[in-house]
């Protein structure tokens, strides 16, 4: 293969890989936003606990898995709590309350994250095992552990998708999401399933942070940059619909590599997509018309 | 003084409300016997956000050095009030306006963000305030918008970068790309090298790359670096940019290859964060660890015992901010009406700073050397002196 061909290649690589980090956390806000109606602004705050979570664990453990393996279920039940506590009150009420408060939620969590850990940023080594790169070309070469991060992302993305598709919780979700009332009168129950809605969106946010962590560094408000760009994931997929936060995510990582190439736009093509997807399909690419 | 403080919570309360606009009618309480009135020295830093940590550091080090000389500034008391400015430049102007309009400060010192010191600049040049800046490398500052009245402690952004243009290209290499935020502080910075590194002779800029700022996804632009293949990058980037960079770098596989050189901002503060990655790399400041000077061992030892942290370079910027600001107001005993004098006494201060003795430059920006460090461990090590007694070209500035 030509070294321009290879370039080409990992670059295109490089973007699927940012897309379906992005996808982890997107399709979580998605999932809420779309089937329980609530606009979470703090998601990204649940991406960073992901990561100081990660971090604190694995300093202690030595084992990233490891540390990820304890960190999910408290991610979880973080977020049954949060759920419980914060989010139940507010199914009945205006959007503009649940935005008040999750960004409430916000500055809660940010200060949280000040008091247990400081304000110094950290970073966590890349696991052993996959600390390594693949020569490609004599210059080139390709990260392996970018790789397994995307294999993760993947089987969690078909992972879902068996569940919504094929299982019965999956059922209810889709019931739920194509119309609440006529699913509760058939007897769903609609709180036992936006609880478990909530509880997995968050604990996909923080596993994503989780998995991240080796190769991005752990810091102050790093969940405020992922939210903006996964709520452009969830306007440009379709509110609610995980197949749209997946194409939107691929799309995002692809357009914001080749715009930085190509310096077309760099910074703002996303934003520049989804205004011409807001044009001319207002719901979204796989969003159900309003 | 009973008095002062009644205004203050009537103020607070009415910016509470929402009411801020009605602050303005309430007259400022100027005591007749200035002399002996609390100096009010309004901090402006991010203490949230991003550089918290820097924040603190400056604040924390800037009251050392007064407090260290018996806690006033001429022999007045001093009130101090804060502002996070959360290194948000948006919320910089109104941010400045708090302590100018609001709490009618003396001084104003800060900050850390380039683009929040802009904010500052104009408040402090419209109301003809004294400015002290701890840190924050906008070449503006001190050059088209130098003002009398400005005070830099730090540098500018185009002088580290310098230093390491000279670095660079002293070690022989040909070709570089230099690579950083789209964003003034990135560009003033990769100017800074290029200036140097171009001027020196068979040399050439391959390429600058530059990433839309924040962001921190670097992938793209670390693959056509390999592709590129120069003899050296220079890379601006700091805080959590600085981390994710160092770290992609060299899983890029691009460590080995190519030498990466950048201001001392690329490892400082971010070394245990960057772990392996970092080990051997070259930067330059104007501070390093491992430098054998008894006023540096002093002041770390001063900060570790009143704060319980390690001093860093933000923390000595502080305090020579501090330092410069004790030595003006004892010149003049505290009167802030003899300016002129005041202003004098700081230019031909020289400042004992644990970074080594400096002065300021006509422009109000340090005159002072700039070290090439290297990464040991978790410590910058001082390796040489890499440009001796640098000081900013101040294009633009009229003070000169």
């Amino acid at each position: 293969m030509s070294d321009g061909l290879v370039f080409g290649l990992i670059q295109v690589l490089n973007g699927v890989q940012y897309g379906l980090l992005l996808f982890l956390v997107a399709s979580g806000l998605t999932l809420v936003f779309g089937i329980m109606g609530v606009i979470n602004l703090a998601h990204g705050s649940f991406f960073m606990i992901g990561a100081y979570l990660a971090y604190a664990l694995s300093a202690t453990m030595g084992n990233l898995w490891l540390s990820i393996l304890v960190a999910l279920p408290i991610a979880l039940a973080l977020g049954l709590v949060v759920e419980a506590v914060l989010i139940r009150p507010l199914y009945a009420r205006d959007h503009l309350y649940q935005v008040l408060l999750t960004y409430g939620l916000i500055l809660v969590l940010e200060e949280c994250r000040s008091l247990l850990f400081g304000d110094d940023v950290h970073g966590v080594a890349v696991p052993a095992l996959f600390n390594f790169s693949i020569r490609l070309t004599s210059d080139l070469s390709y990260p392996v552990y970018r790789l397994v991060i995307s294999a993760i992302c993947l089987s969690i993305a078909l992972l879902m998708w068996l569940v919504i598709q094929k299982t019965r919780l999956g059922m209810t979700i889709r019931a739920g999401y194509s119309n609440r009332e006529m699913a509760s009168s058939l007897g769903i129950d609609i709180v036992w399933l936006y609880r478990i809605v909530f509880a997995a969106g968050i604990a996909l946010a923080a596993f994503a942070g989780m998995i991240a962590v080796p190769v991005a560094s752990v810091f102050p408000g790093m969940g405020n940059d992922i939210l903006i760009i996964s709520f452009v994931v969830v306007v440009i997929g379709g509110i609610g619909s995980i197949k749209g936060a997946f194409i939107a995510s691929l799309l995002i990582g692809l357009v914001d590599v080749f715009s930085q190439l190509y310096a077309f736009l760099p910074g703002s093509a996303p934003y520049v997509l989804m205004a011409l997807v807001l044009l001319l399909r207002p719901q979204g690419l796989f969003g159900r018309r309003a | 003084m009973s008095l002062d403080r009644n205004r203050r919570r009537v103020l607070k309360g009415l910016a509470a409300t929402g009411a801020v606009a009605a602050a303005g009618t309430f007259a400022p309480t100027r005591f007749a016997i200035g002399q002996t009135a609390k100096v009010k020295v309004g901090i402006m830093l991010p203490y949230t956000g991003t550089y918290a940590a820097l924040g603190k550091n400056i604040d924390d080090a800037f009251r050392l050095a007064i407090n260290e000389k018996g806690g006033k500034l001429g022999g007045r008391e001093i009130e101090y009030v804060v502002v996070d400015d959360e290194a948000e430049p948006p919320k910089g102007p109104a941010n400045a306006n708090k302590l100018v309009a609001r709490d009618k400060v003396d001084i104003m010192m800060g900050t850390v963000h380039s683009g929040v010191q802009m904010a500052m600049v104009k408040a402090a040049a419209d109301n003809d305030l004294i400015l002290m800046m701890p840190n924050a490398g906008v070449n503006a500052a001190t050059r088209e918008l130098c003002n009398p009245n400005f005070f830099r402690c730090s540098f500018s952004n185009w002088q580290p970068a310098f230093a390491a243009g000279k670095v660079a290209a002293s070690e022989g290499k040909k070709r570089a790309v230099v690579i950083s935020g789209d964003y003034a502080a990135g560009k003033e910075s990769t100017g800074g090298f290029a200036d140097a590194f171009t001027g020196a002779g068979g040399t050439t800029l391959v390429k600058e790359l530059f990433l839309p700022f924040p962001q921190v996804e670097f992938q793209a632009l670390l693959t056509e670096i390999a592709s590129l293949n120069p003899d050296v990058v220079y890379a601006f980037f700091a805080g959590g940019g600085a981390v994710k960079f160092v770290k992609d770098y060299a899983a890029a596989g691009l460590k080995e290859k190519i030498s990466l050189i950048g201001p001392g901002f690329l490892t400082d503060g971010t070394l245990e964060a960057q772990g392996e990655s970092a080990q051997g790399l070259e930067t330059t400041l104007h501070y390093a660890d491992g430098l054998d000077n008894p006023k540096d061992k002093a002041f770390r030892a001063a900060f570790k015992k009143a704060t319980g942290r390690d001093a860093d370079v933000y923390a000595v910027q502080g305090y020579d901010t501090g330092q410069l600001l004790v030595a003006g107001m004892a010149a003049v005993k505290g009167d802030l009406k003899a300016r002129k004098e005041l202003i004098a006494a700081m230019e031909k201060t020289t400042i004992d700073s644990p970074r080594g003795k400096f002065t300021l430059s006509k422009a109000h920006n340090p005159v002072q050397d700039f070290y090439l460090r290297k990464v040991v461990g978790r410590e910058n090590r001082y390796v040489s002196v890499a440009v001796k007694a640098l000081a900013d070209p101040a294009t633009g500035c009229k003070l000169i």
